[in-house]
């Protein structure tokens, strides 16, 4: 089970927030009988190990009748008697577990009524479609005329109802439209159906010979069949976001009035109180800076890339970053309106963005759409006037109508990117938006930051042993400021007690610093560190180590190792194998980016490379006319995943860079980097396939329709086949071994550890 | 002709058992965590229905 072995590391310091008792009662469901039931969130569940360990660890809980773990949405259902509700012990129980966890918000919780909608359409139109088609097979076999009138009012006695449910979630959308004098892919859809049934209804009363309730619920039914995966693929991508973001703390650290730390939930924080926000994280409540001048992203604010300096008593809105901090700041406002806005417009972004293909197949229905009308009307004005009565103009254009309904159109992109999607998902990828999966196919220079996103930097607890305790508590205190990967690692590195460090803050590239009694410490390079004297008398080839000190003073120098992620070798093999050039840019030292080229077989590196310096890079490549992915986790690399054309951040990376970067790789394994672009092509050459599928069949069925060759029937046939061939060739992506191809296994980790010469090792 | 009038409602009031089965199905929640469905197969002793 050690896959589930949850990350304890709170990026928060001090003790989590918990819900009260009446807090939890009031997000309780009462089920009757002195029974509530209770959700809480369980972000970190996400196997079978996970559902069996949670389960027992809650249902353990005295008094608690049934616990229930639903993994797609990472909650757990906690059902006990009102009186026995106790969130102490059931919070315990999954922290020994190892579990983070908290309540659900009340708006998040419930299944999908949309996709609830969908599927009991679906299901009607299902039902209609086999039962009606049964009795038209009878009926085209040459059953008498009693027998025909008979079957013609047992259909319209199924498909009249089937059509008002199933068809519900097509005449909605299309009377809007119409409303607002538009006209969508919905309208001829609703319209081709509702006539379809008038016509059969007509020829039913009458005791005439055709109907046409067969087309109408057949349609329905693959055309919801296909807005059903649209959907699913839209809200899972969504689910899949909203789990990642509820991993980010929901509230913030409140500084009290004798300085100690609490996790404080966003609703709790209220004007006045003091709140404390380290580097990298974004700020929870609007407030006035209440610490020194710090460096703040206001990008999300007001669209303006470069950081910006604010100092003591000017206003800080929500949803800025803090580049360099930490912040200490008086909120003024307790609305988190403005917080929850910005994450929510980010999900909807996410949910709503389309690749530039479908947006492609949305522009051509707006030209479509009144297409279709026009030929549909002037096939039934044509026959009329060629003189073959009513009937036969209205069955034609009916089948114009249906056959020109563009579903093999819409299906093409949209069911290819629900299959490569939940490809990705396997793989534990994620797209953070659409248009990442067409923008990654058409890729060609591959740029790769070294530290946290090639290799991880970890700290052997063993070479900490000679310094004394109270080095080792003030440097976990200084590191837990600081969400740079080479911090993390001396954080993991010296947990245990943390010293009561007041005045810290971090300075970007150089280090953390903070005073305890009186004595100024410093977490970070030598050079920044140390003074003269110190650093002189330390030995050259420990210079580039992070060091502790003591004002000015040597107190520990910590050896890094940097440990490459596993299949950082197999990955950029695997990317040469595709085709693409990666290149190495590093704010390294040259000799440390050079091992790590030699060592993964990179010709194209570049060391000491800046922020500003990776974004020149990578604009220089894009001026040349090359589609640049960029890979990085760091802070520092924000801006370059912002400015590549696609960019890809591990999920461990910070919260910038993760909602900087397209998308989110939740495996520590790089495979997932050659992974997904090559499925990203395949992707993509599907897409194209069934453009062009779908153009033909339209080419070759409109003509016919207009000539009059169709019947409703024959063409609700027809659009039914072609869609099933766009769905057919989409699904090939979903075959074993199509799109990993070229995807070699990746080396384990442990192995090419042993690989690395020790000077690889050492790091500043 | 007459079997008609068995044939027709037998295979009408199957398919709506069908129906109204998966719609129960959906109501009950059967349908709201496919992947949690997925892994309990995996889990020794756990065949509950969700409540």
């Amino acid at each position: 089970m050690s896959c589930c072995a949850a990350s304890a590391s709170l990026s928060v310091p001090g003790s989590a927030h918990r819900p009260d008792r009446s807090e939890l009662l009031d997000a309780s469901h009462d089920l009757g009988d002195g029974l509530v039931s209770t959700r809480l969130a369980v972000p970190d569940a996400h196997c079978a190990g996970c559902i069996a360990a949670i389960e027992k660890a809650v249902g353990g809980v005295e008094g608690v009748e049934d616990a229930r773990v639903n993994l797609a949405g990472r909650f757990v259902t906690v059902k006990w008697p009102r009186e026995a509700v106790d969130p102490e012990a059931v919070f315990a129980a999954l922290d020994r577990a190892g579990y983070r966890s908290g309540l659900m918000d009340m708006a998040e919780t419930g299944p999908d009524p949309v996709l609830r909608r969908l599927f009991i359409a679906l299901a009607v139109a299902g039902f209609a479609a086999g039962n009606v088609m049964l009795l038209s097979v009878s009926v085209w076999s040459g059953a008498d005329a009693a027998t025909r009138d008979l079957f013609h009012w047992i259909s319209a006695g199924i498909a009249v109802p089937a059509v008002a449910v199933a068809g519900r979630p097509f005449f909605a959308p299309a009377l809007h439209a119409l409303k607002a004098g538009r006209l969508n892919m919905d309208v001829p859809i609703s319209l081709a159906v509702i006539l379809a049934v008038a016509l059969s209804l007509h020829e039913t009363l009458t005791g005439g010979t055709h109907a046409y309730f067969d087309a109408s619920v057949t349609l329905l039914f693959f055309l919801l069949i296909g807005r059903t995966l649209d959907h699913v693929m839209r809200s899972r991508a969504g689910a899949a976001l909203r789990t990642l973001d509820r991993t980010t703390p929901r509230g913030a650290v409140v500084v009290a009035e004798d300085g100690s730390h609490t996790w404080t939930p966003i609703g709790d924080i209220v004007p006045g109180m003091t709140v404390f926000v380290a580097s990298g994280d974004r700020v929870p409540v609007d407030g006035t800076i209440a610490s020194r001048s710090v460096t703040v992203d206001l990008s999300i604010v007001t669209g303006e890339s470069d950081p910006v300096v604010l100092t003591t008593g000017e206003i800080v809105v929500a949803g800025a970053l803090v580049v360099e901090g930490p912040l200490d700041l008086t909120a003024t406002r307790a609305a988190t309106a403005s917080f929850l806005g910005e994450m929510r417009s980010m999900l909807e972004a996410a949910e709503t963005a389309r690749p530039a293909l479908s947006r492609l197949a949305d522009r051509a229905a707006a030209v479509y759409a009144p297409a279709v009308h026009l030929v549909a009307a002037a096939t039934f004005a044509g026959w009329l006037v060629a003189g073959d009565g009513l009937h036969h103009a209205l069955t034609t254009a009916i089948a114009v109508l249906i056959i020109t309904c563009p579903c093999a159109l819409g299906l093409a992109a949209p069911i290819v990117q629900v299959v490569a999607a939940g490809r990705l998902l396997k793989s534990r990828i994620l797209l953070r938006d659409g248009g990442a999966l067409e923008t990654l196919a058409t890729v060609d220079r591959v740029v790769l930051d070294k530290t946290g996103t090639l290799t991880t930097p970890t700290v052997d607890r063993a070479t900490l042993g000679g310094i004394s305790e109270e080095a080792r508590a003030v440097a976990a205190a200084l590191s837990c400021q600081s969400r740079h990967p080479i911090a993390r690692a001396i954080e993991a590195a010296c947990a245990g007690g943390v010293a009561k460090v007041d005045g810290m803050r971090e300075e970007t590239g150089r280090g953390i610093e903070g005073t305890l009694a009186g004595r100024r410490w410093r977490l970070g390079r030598a050079d920044w560190a140390l003074d003269a004297d110190a650093l002189a008398a330390l030995p050259e080839e420990r210079r580039a180590w992070p060091v502790l000190s003591q004002d000015g003073a040597l107190a520990a120098t910590i050896q890094i190792t940097d440990r490459p992620r596993p299949g950082a070798d197999a990955a950029v093999a695997a990317l040469k194998d595709l085709g693409l050039a990666p290149i190495l840019l590093s704010g390294d030292g040259e000799t440390k980016v050079a091992e790590t080229a030699r060592w993964l077989g990179l010709q194209d590196w570049s060391a000491g490379a800046t922020p500003a310096g990776k974004i020149d890079a990578i604009r220089q490549m894009q001026a040349d006319g090359h589609r640049v992915l960029m890979v990085g986790d760091g802070l520092n690399d924000a801006p370059a995943l912002a400015a590549a054309d696609v960019s890809m951040a591990p999920s461990a990376a910070s919260d910038v860079s993760r909602s900087a970067a397209s998308i989110v790789f939740l495996s520590e394994d790089m495979g997932a980097l050659p992974s997904a672009i090559a499925v990203a092509r395949m992707a993509r050459r599907l897409i194209l396939q069934n453009f062009g599928l779908a153009v033909l069949y339209n080419a070759i069925a409109i003509p016919l329709a207009i000539a009059g060759y169709a019947t409703p029937l024959s063409a609700a046939i027809a659009m039914s086949a072609s869609s099933v061939v766009v769905v057919a060739n989409a699904l090939r992506l979903a075959l074993p071994d199509r799109a990993g191809g070229a995807v070699k296994r990746a080396t384990p980790g442990s192995e090419a550890v042993t690989d690395l010469p020790p000077a690889l090792g050492a790091r500043a | 002709m007459n079997i008609l009038a068995i044939l027709i409602p037998a295979a009408l009031v199957l398919g709506l058992i069908g129906l109204v089965a998966f719609l129960w199905a959906l109501r009950s929640g059967q349908f709201e965590d496919l992947d949690g469905a997925a892994e309990r197969i995996l889990l020794p002793e756990d065949d509950r229905p969700n409540p």
